[in-house]
């Protein structure tokens, strides 16, 4: 059997054009269905990916299933899951990929190369959902079981969901802009792909009533600390997202939301 | 305890965040939050000063406490920030390679 001749598809979350490219015309068809809304072929990539499918269980050096590496050796980024392997070379913009193909293993290795090339530029990805509701955008962060697709589910018509699960968040120069992904959660459902400009953090919690107190800035960091997405024990890609969290508190008013799951609490969301 | 001398590890982000130093570990990402006079200790700590030099004019100076007292507690302080590797720990002065 010949070749197949490569082809290649780009992929743009947070303004960030990521080409990627494989010989798998299955694959490729794949990547279209799941990132549908994210396609943007006219855009110039930032980073470029080969795909190279292999059948499951043949992954050069796999680790355990829920076992997730990173680690930057020989000026590359090696990251490793039970599911892929990826070699990414941030001098030249170029990775590669071996996994089976599902869309699985490259949302992970997605989530991953856009953490690492957001730590630089003083942006964040944050385990919380985020909405658009009048131009402005707010980011419900929290754990598993906090409510952030509860929330989610309860928007009213006029807002538009970016995520239920990863929020995406890029510096501006007044401040901070989240854009849409397409990392779901239990809604499974991808978000729009649309920006607007951070209006307010809310650190969920579930209770009997709904409310929204003050944080202090130094609880603030605390939290979001917790919820920022980062896989890599580097110490400068740390001391960058550490930095980058300290400026988006001290920018974004950060506020604890409690609410009953009850369409209400929409009306302390303006 | 002998003369001590205390160094910041470069392996640390640190930021005041509404008054309250916050210092996360680059090597762990460990957040810790340094009260006023930890903080006053911390940023005097240039490898060079002894650390009873540091809380004679960077603590007893400003806080109204016991130098013995203060000194004793500073030195509890050090050792615990060292063993988390945000602070270094000398009896001879830290110079660091450049």
């Amino acid at each position: 059997m010949g070749s197949a001749i490569a082809q290649d598809v780009v992929i743009e979350i947070g303004a960030m054009p990521v080409l990627v490219r494989t010989s798998s015309p299955e694959f490729l068809q794949i990547l279209r269905e799941r990132y549908g809304g994210f396609v943007n072929s006219s855009a110039q990539p930032v980073f470029e990916f080969e795909v190279e499918i292999v059948p499951p269980g043949r992954i050069p050096d796999a680790i355990g299933d829920d076992d997730l590496s990173v680690r930057f050796e020989a000026g590359r980024w090696v990251l490793q899951r039970g599911d892929f392997r990826a070699e990414l070379d941030p001098a030249l913009r170029h990775g590669r990929i071996w996994q089976s193909a599902t869309p699985y293993a490259i949302d992970a290795a997605f989530r991953i190369v856009h953490s690492l090339l957001l730590a630089k530029q003083g942006g964040l990805l944050v385990h919380g959902a985020s909405v658009v509701r009048n131009g402005r955008a707010f980011l419900f962060a929290g754990v598993s079981g906090a409510g952030k697709t509860t929330i989610s589910r309860l928007a009213p018509a006029d807002a538009t969901l970016l995520t239920d699960e990863i929020s995406y968040l890029r510096r501006a120069a007044d401040g901070y802009v989240a854009f849409g992904t397409p990392f779901a959660g239990e809604l499974a459902q991808p978000g729009e792909n649309v920006r607007a400009p951070l209006a307010a953090l809310y650190l969920l919690a579930q209770g009997t009533e709904n409310r929204i107190d003050p944080v202090a800035d130094a609880d603030a960091l605390r939290a979001v600390l917790r919820s920022v997405l980062f896989f890599a024990h580097d110490s400068e890609l740390v001391g960058h997202v550490f930095d980058s969290v300290c400026n988006l508190v001290q920018r974004v008013p950060v506020r604890r939301l409690t609410f009953v799951p009850d369409f209400r609490v929409w009306e302390l969301i303006v | 305890m002998s003369t001590v001398y205390i160094a910041r590890v470069k392996e640390v982000a640190a930021r005041s965040i509404g008054g309250e130093m916050m210092i996360m570990s680059a090597r762990d990402s460990t957040l810790f939050s340094l009260n006023e006079t930890a903080t006053a200790i911390w940023q005097a700590a240039d490898g060079v000063t002894p650390l009873a030099e540091i809380v004679q004019h960077g603590v007893c100076a400003q806080f109204d406490v016991d130098p013995a007292t203060a000194l004793r507690d500073a030195e509890e302080l050090v050792e615990r920030l060292a063993q988390h590797g945000i602070l270094k720990l000398s009896d001879h002065p830290i110079v660091e390679a450049k």
